[in-house]
């Protein structure tokens, strides 16, 4: 009857004179996950421009119908996204979109605190999804 | 002259002795939760001040700042005295004990004795004043007009009845080594090193009052009173704001208590660990033994589960009480026989 008690005795200890296994949130954090899908970016081509064609199957294949695509075209003829809004309030981080781009313009990104005390901050557009590259190296 | 001396002195002493006394207890509830997390792999509090060590003036401001509730079914009056009984029963609990021998004060020949009061009957003052404290929490729990409240008061005034029995006989035997109720005295007859400590001749009736100890201040694992998985926080559940801080620390102020007679009884209360070590104040020995005392309460309440009603009454009746007659009646013959 009494062994076991000093047994008892003996962890408690032990694990006092042990390091804690916590992690201090704020000051230092946890690396996310390899695969892990946060806030999306946008790659940029060679010219500093966002990838994106806007061809519209992002805003197609997303389950939550948070993205809105309106597209244009410039002198080149080539076609970009006039505006590009992405509701991150909505958005449930499921990486169809990245998966949808077929010229691998969108990514889901490493990102996951985002505080707002207003939603309109959290509707993305192209400028805000092209810094949010440099939270992706 | 003399008389106005001595009642500068007893204030003095009182004021020093309840100052230093908040301090302690403040940081006892700081290492008890540092404590609790380190044995539970966390930090504990850490973010006020270096090592967290401003937390319990945090709390104190929390709890001063809470609303004040008092229930509308309870015994309004009742209900407020509560927590000032339990708080002022274990304060006075430290008018009698002696923290440390005595001093002159330099460049006169005034003798200063480090304890407030020194009166014969001691430790049964302590007994006495040490049970009152558990009226505050019977009242407490009853007065609230809450069934948890009710059924911790009620499980605290059994398991006191069942625990001070074998606390009161289990202490008799250093009574009878000593002979005397006086806690100096007690001390005294320990002086001489560690191997004179009552702990020596006394082992069993020690294990025995650390027991009946925390089964008396309500500790893990005999906290029936508040047992946080059945009774919601029992009997002080429906205190807030510096009522329930009382309630609060009043289990501080009695552990520690409990502690000091526990330093005073068996461990040789300010006596050094070997005569050659006495350069050292006394109070300096007493503080190193009461905090080893507190270390291990606080130890053992972060290890054990709670016992469960009816053991706690089984082991009290059938294993404490004749253990602790068993100990009384074999000291006694011995020292018959010794003569």
């Amino acid at each position: 009857m009494i062994i076991p008690l000093l047994k008892g005795l003996k962890v408690t200890i032990k694990y006092f004179f042990s390091k804690p296994i916590t992690i201090q949130y704020p000051e230092e954090k946890r690396p996310p996950a390899k695969r892990w899908r946060g806030i999306q970016y946008f790659e940029k081509d060679e010219r500093g421009r966002t990838k994106c064609v806007a061809c519209g199957l992002c805003m197609v294949v997303c389950p939550s119908q948070c993205i809105y695509i309106e597209t244009a075209e410039d002198e080149e003829g080539r076609r970009y996204p006039l505006t590009y809004e992405l509701d991150v309030a909505r958005c449930i981080f499921c990486g169809f979109c990245e998966e949808a781009c077929p010229v691998k313009a969108i990514f889901m990104g490493k990102t996951y605190e985002w505080v707002e005390p207003q939603r309109k901050p959290l509707l993305m557009d192209t400028e805000r999804l092209l810094e949010e590259k440099k939270f992706n190296p | 002259m003399q008389l106005l001396y001595l009642l500068i002195e007893i204030i003095v002493k009182c004021v020093v002795v309840f100052a230093c006394l908040w301090i302690v207890i403040a940081y006892e509830t700081w290492f008890m939760r540092k404590m609790a997390g380190r044995i539970q792999l966390r930090y504990g509090p850490n973010r006020c001040g270096p090592y967290g060590l401003l937390q319990p003036f945090a709390d104190l401001f929390k709890a001063l700042f809470k609303e004040d509730l008092i229930p509308g079914r309870s015994d309004k009056a009742v209900f407020t005295i509560a927590p000032m009984i339990t708080i002022t029963a274990s304060l006075s609990l430290f008018a009698v004990i002696p923290f440390g021998n005595q001093f002159t004060i330099p460049w006169t020949d005034y003798v200063v004795k480090l304890r407030i009061a020194d009166i014969d009957v001691g430790l049964l003052y302590i007994f006495g004043i040490a049970s009152l404290g558990e009226y505050g929490i019977v009242l407490g729990g009853w007065s609230s007009g809450d069934k948890y409240g009710l059924m911790g008061s009620l499980r605290a005034a059994a398991q006191m009845i069942s625990y001070e029995t074998a606390l009161g006989i289990s202490i008799v035997g250093v009574l009878i080594l000593s002979q005397s109720l006086r806690l100096t005295e007690i001390i005294n007859h320990q002086a001489g090193g560690f191997w004179n400590w009552n702990i020596w001749y006394q082992p069993v009736g020690f294990v025995l009052y650390i027991i009946c100890g925390l089964a008396e201040m309500n500790k893990v694992p005999f906290d029936m009173p508040e047992a946080e998985a059945e009774l919601a926080c029992g009997f002080n559940i429906e205190y807030s704001s510096m009522k329930f801080a009382l309630l609060y620390l009043s289990e501080f102020f009695h552990m520690t208590a409990v502690g000091a007679v526990a330093v005073t009884l068996f461990l040789g209360g300010w006596q050094p660990l070997i005569p050659c070590l006495d350069f050292i104040p006394g109070v300096i020995w007493f503080c190193i033994k009461l905090f080893i005392v507190i270390f291990f309460f606080m130890w053992e309440q972060w290890t054990y589960p709670r016992l469960r009603y009816d053991q706690i009454m089984k082991f009290g009746w059938k294993i404490l009480l004749p253990l602790a007659l068993i100990n009384l009646l074999i000291t006694g013959l011995i020292i018959s026989l010794k003569g």
